[in-house]
């Protein structure tokens, strides 16, 4: 049975899933096109495991529908199955395999001719560099390293669809920077991708972005357009001392909210709020400023901001 | 006794013929927030490991809150605090039953243990949830659950290893508040992370690569670091097929995505940005931008890594 090209990779209606009553994932709607590189945000435990883990078709829903690369997640769940590619939180690798080993044992399970195994294997280990520690055992491989032989092993049966949760956590900036470029050249040739991330910089780089919250769908747009609706007027602080000068900025009547960006401030200030005040205030309390400039929000301004005001609602 | 909180001298680890630390030394002074860093693999976990007096040394030698790690490991012990990647919560107890086991570990009773998970519940955020089971909480407040249990017994050095791996970026930032109190009441803070925006909040950086300690200074030191390149960044469609045309046909081997662009490292150049420009335009990319910018940490961090990648990847075999 192939897998139908005329419909959305990825269509759910109300689709919901309970532990013991309780709404893990609650009623969200959500369409994703063929091709599409999609990001799941959201705080801590607000269902990106749980949504991700129906998709793949491992958990059934308490209700609503979905199709996933056209196939019926209700009645289908094994065609969805074996039609996708998922990368677990994790790691799902046999340790006491090699990295050989390993590909072989997922290439069996999709039932791949010898042949075919053979040819994108090579392609594989070569994209990942790890060609020269395919005799290695898993266990001996760094973290960055594993990841990359679980994305290899996840897209061995070339899925028109991959899911990945959360697939670069306590991965190591270069690594991780290896990783997204194996990802990007899958969407480049035209794979659907939906990644759950809690960085926003991978946040970032996806098409549309969905923002989960207690299981629900707050938004669902692009990168820009969710900074965009943020609606955020926000300041950079670049200030001396610095935690001295968040609290003299949280202090400041008009700001909304401050939070530290590496070394730098975000104020973020409501509309009765001004750059003349809180640069009064920093100086008047003996902060030395070394830089203040108005700039634009970016994802992880707008997840803040999406997520306070949220939180400030149910209070 | 020394003044330093952490003095680190020569620290080397050998596991089977595989060096997982080679001659580490570094100080970190009470009231510092000292950031380790490296690739996966390249042994800060081994690194800290010894200096809370876990795994003895194969040579070199170190003094943790004025104690030798190799010969007064007990004694290490008890002054510091430990959090690791994969920090040992009972998911089956309640948040207080888990305070209340830690401080028994750490000999902590009546009134002070009372006192104590007290500020551990105010500090992790966790008042409300005291009765609920561990394992029923979100990733980030078991971090924080964890964090409390490390420092019930008020350490003065506290050793925190990828602490904040997987959570969202609100947990992780009301983690680094509670770094920074403890900053402020005089601990030494070791903590190793994988996060750029964290990095920049310490007060100095260890850079570890392939066992060893390869950079170390000041964010703002670190960043000038490579004085003779620069960076170029620029924005362009298909950013992955851009990376590999510049690095296997134009050999420039440190070009890599970062944001929603790519940055590529060389030697400098006045018209750098343009030749780049024009050799991805010559290839069919279209090209928005290129520029030169202000190495980040994360380019260093980079460039740091890939120098030498053969070195780490002969690890262990």
């Amino acid at each position: 049975m192939s897998e139908r090209a005329d419909r959305p990779a990825i269509e759910v209606s109300g689709l919901t899933k309970s532990f013991d009553g309780r709404p893990a994932v609650d009623g969200v709607d959500l369409k994703i096109a063929r091709g599409e590189l999609f990001g799941l945000v959201g705080p801590d435990g607000a269902g990106k495991t749980t949504m991700l883990r129906m998709l793949c078709g491992v958990l059934r829903p308490t209700s609503g529908r979905a199709e996933v690369l056209g196939f019926d997640l209700a009645r289908q769940a094994e065609e969805v199955q074996r039609s996708i590619g998922y990368v677990p939180q994790r790691f799902s690798l046999y340790l006491e395999l090699t990295v050989d080993e390993n590909l072989l044992f997922r290439a069996h399970a999709h039932g791949l001719p010898q042949k075919v195994f053979e040819e994108r294997r090579e392609a594989l280990l070569s994209l990942t560099r790890l060609g020269r520690f395919r005799h290695r055992l898993t266990s001996a491989l760094s973290g960055g390293m594993r990841q990359k032989l679980t994305l290899a092993a996840a897209v061995l049966h070339q899925p028109a669809a991959l899911l990945l949760d959360e697939p670069t956590t306590g991965v190591d900036p270069a690594s991780r920077g290896e990783f997204w470029e194996m990802l990007l050249g899958l969407v480049e040739k035209g794979t659907t991708i939906v990644v759950a991330t809690a960085y926003m910089e991978e946040a970032e780089r996806c098409r549309r972005v969905g923002l989960l919250y207690q299981g629900r769908l707050l938004k669902c747009a692009s990168p820009g357009q969710i900074q965009r609706e943020a609606g955020l007027s926000l300041l950079e602080v670049s200030c001396e001392p610095l935690r001295h000068g968040r609290r003299v900025a949280e202090a400041t009547p008009g700001v909304r909210w401050v939070e530290v960006f590496g070394d730098r401030l975000h104020v973020a200030l409501n509309p009765q709020g001004t750059v003349e005040a809180v640069r009064g205030a920093l100086q008047q309390s003996g902060v030395e400023i070394a830089d203040l400039v108005s700039i634009e929000p970016g994802m992880e301004d707008a997840f803040f901001e999406l997520v306070r005001s949220q939180r400030r609602a149910e209070t | 006794m020394t003044a330093n909180a952490i003095d680190a001298r020569g620290l080397t680890k050998r596991f089977d013929g595989f060096t997982a630390a080679s001659g580490v030394s570094f100080a970190v002074e009470r009231g510092e927030v000292f950031g380790l860093l490296g690739p996966n693999g390249a042994g800060k976990s081994t690194t800290i490991r010894m200096l809370c007096g876990i795994l003895l040394p194969t040579s070199g030698s170190a003094t943790v809150a004025g104690h030798d790690i190799v010969h007064e490991p007990e004694a290490v012990r008890a002054r510091i605090g430990y959090m690791s990647q994969r920090f040992s919560l009972y998911l089956d107890l309640t948040v207080m039953e888990n305070l209340g086991f830690y401080g028994g570990v750490y000999g902590l009773s009546g009134d002070r243990l009372a006192r104590r998970a007290d500020w551990a519940l105010e500090m992790a955020e966790l008042q409300e949830q005291r009765n609920q089971l561990a394992g029923n909480l979100s990733a980030g407040w078991r971090q924080r659950l964890a964090l409390g249990c490390a420092l019930l017994h008020e350490p003065e050095v506290v050793f925190l290893d990828e602490p904040t791996a997987g959570a969202d970026p609100m947990s992780r930032r009301q983690f680094w508040d509670a770094i920074y109190a403890l900053r402020e009441a005089k601990a030494a803070v070791l903590v190793s992370t994988h996060y750029m925006d964290e990095v920049q909040r310490c007060d100095r950086l260890g850079f570890i690569f392939a066992g060893r300690l390869v950079a170390l200074g000041s964010p703002p030191e670190l960043r000038h670091l490579r004085r003779r390149e620069q960076i170029i960044e620029l924005y362009c469609d298909l950013p992955a097929a851009a990376a590999e045309a510049l690095r296997r046909k134009h050999g420039l081997p440190f070009a890599r995505l970062s944001g929603r662009g790519l940055h590529v490292t060389m030697p400098e150049s006045e018209d750098a940005a343009d030749r780049i420009q024009a050799m991805l335009e010559a290839d069919g990319f279209r090209v928005g931008r290129a520029r030169e910018v202000v190495p980040s940490l994360e380019d260093v961090f980079v460039d740091l890594t890939r120098e030498d990648v053969d070195a780490a990847e002969r690890g262990p075999t």
